[in-house]
């Protein structure tokens, strides 16, 4: 069957899974709302939280960037699964015992400040946003690129669905849809995993395949094979590093710390019933990650060794149907510089900036670009995002593979969509209305708010989609740098120290904002061309400057902390609450009343 | 334990179903900090340690098909990270149930009647 049916068929099928759930639970107040009613099981809340938390980013861009760039990949893959370590081991259970629906609620309460509560919600607000309107883009290309629709298009049926299933059913409509959304994204990332490990070297594991011999007979073990192509083409070895180990340290941590710090991450924490719950969901949710994380480097090697092998010296008119196919999206381009008719694929890049298309031909029937050549060999412009997408189509796969993928894509973005809105919806009806400016609204009336603003929030993420602002690439660093910087040293304090008072919790907040902020800002906006190694601030690139912020939050806290006055007696006694499980029932039935 | 009876006879509310304060309380806090700690040097020393600070040294040893410091900084740290969690379960659970702080008792359903602070089981 036809590619484009199958996707049909297969986007389809997921999208009336989805709806079906959404219908089955509704949600009937704000606890529904807020936290699935605090009854969900460990199970079910740790593949909840692999979906809510592995986003377009992860499924599609993680393994085409890794193939890039080698080794110095593993900052996304340690930094973006050992967070899970510092949430379980510090984070989720006490959160889970204080049993509120929010981080803001947890800033609020234990630093008894509503100073405190508004940073907390600003920082939610901005690191949500900038997060969601990578994900509705993602839904549009993946529409765009497998059902031949305009990314408007795609992103307004994205709106619609996570709309239906958000509103209506809070963050319990959203939890069973990650369950299900959970399971599509993990079988169409493994199944075509499988099948190039398969073929590449004969192992149906992809994680041993990527330590094995190619299946060719040659017994070279396939990670040799790919430092020689590399090595050759002058891309040096695949499994060495470019990054300085500095830059590669702090970037790793400040994506883990902001993993743990991550506000969608955490409420998660909040639906299951106790505490025990709580720690053993985060092992479930590393677990479920883990599948897709350890796959990731291997296919990034597969994708890698395949693409080198095909077209390297290839005669442009005896390309597979793919590189035409993504030829026409744009998101390849070749220039035949020395006028061979072959592609020549070398490290460099074979022009400056992003193919500008000219609407012609050239002689070989290739799409001619505006952008002026540079002068070194390489004539191939390849966008890193098509790694994952045109792997199955690279590999020769069946037909029904590639309508998978594209149906994996879409759960991955719109699973990740949801849990943000959802975080985005409770801050203004939680945090700010119910606890700060409309205080004696009902339960009912704050359940309206939270599905008014749930709405407003997917409108707001939607057109974000449709017009993606020019600085969403570049503000990924700052989601997790101010994560880190801002919530996780006052969160990790409120709850392991006795002695941190609002003073210093405030004091330090701001510290790393301020400082974490402005150096993103610096090298980013105001004078990106200093943006190189040699200017950085001891050798730590924008997207690791996160670690330090946090660093100085802990600072400042503590000494802060120490010349003022101790936190009120029952703030002391909230935390020796937290600290012990017994009694989560108790403090769940306590936010309700 | 040095000051238990100081701090059990600042306790006024021994009739209240847990009581946070006093030094069984102590003990198990300190008891769950070791735990945490030990497992975070592992998680320290697998990830930005073999990961990335002794990588090259490593990559002049063969694991299978892979340089060694290669696997960790791209697969075995994540297994690591996984296996760590569990490990940390098992301990906390044993640990609450060794100081009798787990929730098993809290098998209730709450209903409109319950109040926490009037709660006195045991």
């Amino acid at each position: 069957m036809d590619v484009q049916v199958l996707t049909f068929i297969f986007v389809g099928a997921t999208f009336a899974l989805y709806i079906a759930i959404a219908i089955w639970s509704r949600a009937g107040n704000t606890d529904d709302f807020y936290v699935a009613g605090g009854g969900v099981s460990p199970l079910a809340n740790g593949m909840a939280t692999a979906a809510d938390w592995m986003s377009a980013a992860s499924f599609i861009s993680m393994a085409g960037i890794i193939s890039f760039v080698g080794r110095d990949g593993s900052v996304y893959l340690m930094g973006w699964t050992g967070g899970y370590v510092l949430l379980a081991l510090l984070l989720a259970p006490y959160l889970r015992k204080f049993g509120k629906y929010t981080v803001p609620d947890f800033v609020g309460d234990r630093y008894y400040s509503n100073i405190a509560r508004i940073v907390a919600v600003v920082c939610v607000l901005f690191v949500s946003f900038t997060y969601v309107a990578g994900q509705m883009r993602g839904v549009g290309i993946v529409f765009s690129r497998f059902l031949e629709v305009e990314i408007t298009t795609g992103v307004l049926i994205g709106m619609t669905i996570v709309f239906f299933y958000a509103v209506l059913g809070g963050m319990k409509g959203i939890t069973y849809t990650q369950v299900a959304q959970y399971c599509v994204l993990i079988f169409a990332f493994l199944v075509p995993a499988i099948f190039i490990s398969m073929m590449m070297t004969g192992n149906p594991v992809p994680q041993i395949g990527f330590g094995s011999t190619l299946a060719d007979g040659s017994n070279v073990y396939l990670l040799d094979k790919l430092d020689q192509l590399s090595v050759d083409l002058g891309f040096g070895a695949y499994t060495e590093g470019n990054k300085s180990t500095i830059d590669i340290f702090f970037i790793t941590a400040a994506l883990m710390v902001g993993t743990a710090g991550l506000p969608h991450v955490i409420v998660r924490f909040f639906t299951v019933p106790k505490v025990r719950d709580a720690r053993i969901s985060a092992g479930y949710a590393l677990l479920f990650i883990a599948l897709l994380y350890t796959a990731a480097p291997a296919v990034a090697s597969f994708a890698r060794v395949n693409l080198i092998e095909t077209v390297e010296n290839a005669e442009y008119k005896q390309t597979p149907s793919w590189f035409k196919n993504w030829e026409n999206t744009n998101l390849i381009a070749w220039v035949d510089k020395n006028q061979d008719g072959k592609i020549q694929y070398f490290a460099g890049k074979a022009f400056s900036g992003k193919p500008k298309f000219l609407g012609m031909r050239g002689s070989e029937g290739e799409r001619k670009v505006e952008n002026t050549p540079t002068d070194n060999s390489n004539e191939l412009y390849i966008d890193r995002d098509i790694m994952v997408l045109a792997n199955p189509e690279i590999a020769g796969l069946p037909n029904w593979v590639i309508a998978l993928v594209a149906a994996g894509g879409l759960a991955a973005a719109l699973s990740t969509a949801a849990g943000l809105l959802l975080v985005i919806s409770t801050s203004v009806s939680h945090d700010l209305l119910k606890k700060i400016f409309l205080k004696d609204i009902t339960d009912r009336q704050e359940l309206f708010f939270a599905r008014v603003s749930a709405a407003l929030a997917i409108v707001i993420a939607g057109y974000f989609g449709i017009y993606p602002p020019g600085f969403v690439a570049q503000v990924v660093a700052f989601a997790f740098g101010l994560a880190a910087a801002s919530f996780f040293p006052i969160i990790v304090m409120g709850i392991f120290s006795k002695r941190m008072n609002k003073e210093g919790a405030i004091s330090g907040m701001i510290t790393g904002l301020f400082f974490t902020a402005s150096y993103i800002i610096y090298f980013k906006f105001i004078n990106p061309s200093a943006n190189s190694a040699e200017n950085w601030w001891l050798g730590i690139s924008p997207e690791g400057i996160g670690t330090l912020g946090m660093l100085f939050n802990f600072i400042v806290s503590n000494l802060v902390s120490r010349i003022t006055a101790p936190p009120p007696k029952e703030i002391q006694e909230l935390v020796d609450e937290i600290r012990i499980p017994r009694g989560a029932g108790a403090s769940y039935h306590h936010i309700k009343s | 334990m040095v000051g238990f009876e100081r701090v059990v006879a600042k306790n006024i509310n021994l009739d209240k179903m847990i009581n946070p304060h006093n030094s069984k309380a102590k003990v198990y806090w300190k008891k769950n900090i070791r735990i945490v700690l030990s497992l975070l040097a592992v998680w320290f020393f697998v990830s930005f340690g073999m990961g990335i600070l002794f990588v090259d040294d490593l990559d002049n040893f063969r694991f299978f098909g892979f340089k060694l410091g290669f696997w960790m900084a791209q697969q075995g740290s994540i297994f690591c990270f996984v296996i760590l969690i569990f490990i940390y379960v098992y301990r906390m659970n044993k640990l609450d149930h060794q100081y009798d702080m787990d929730e098993d008792q809290d098998n209730f359903v709450p209903d409109d009647n319950y109040h926490p602070d009037k709660e006195s089981q045991e």
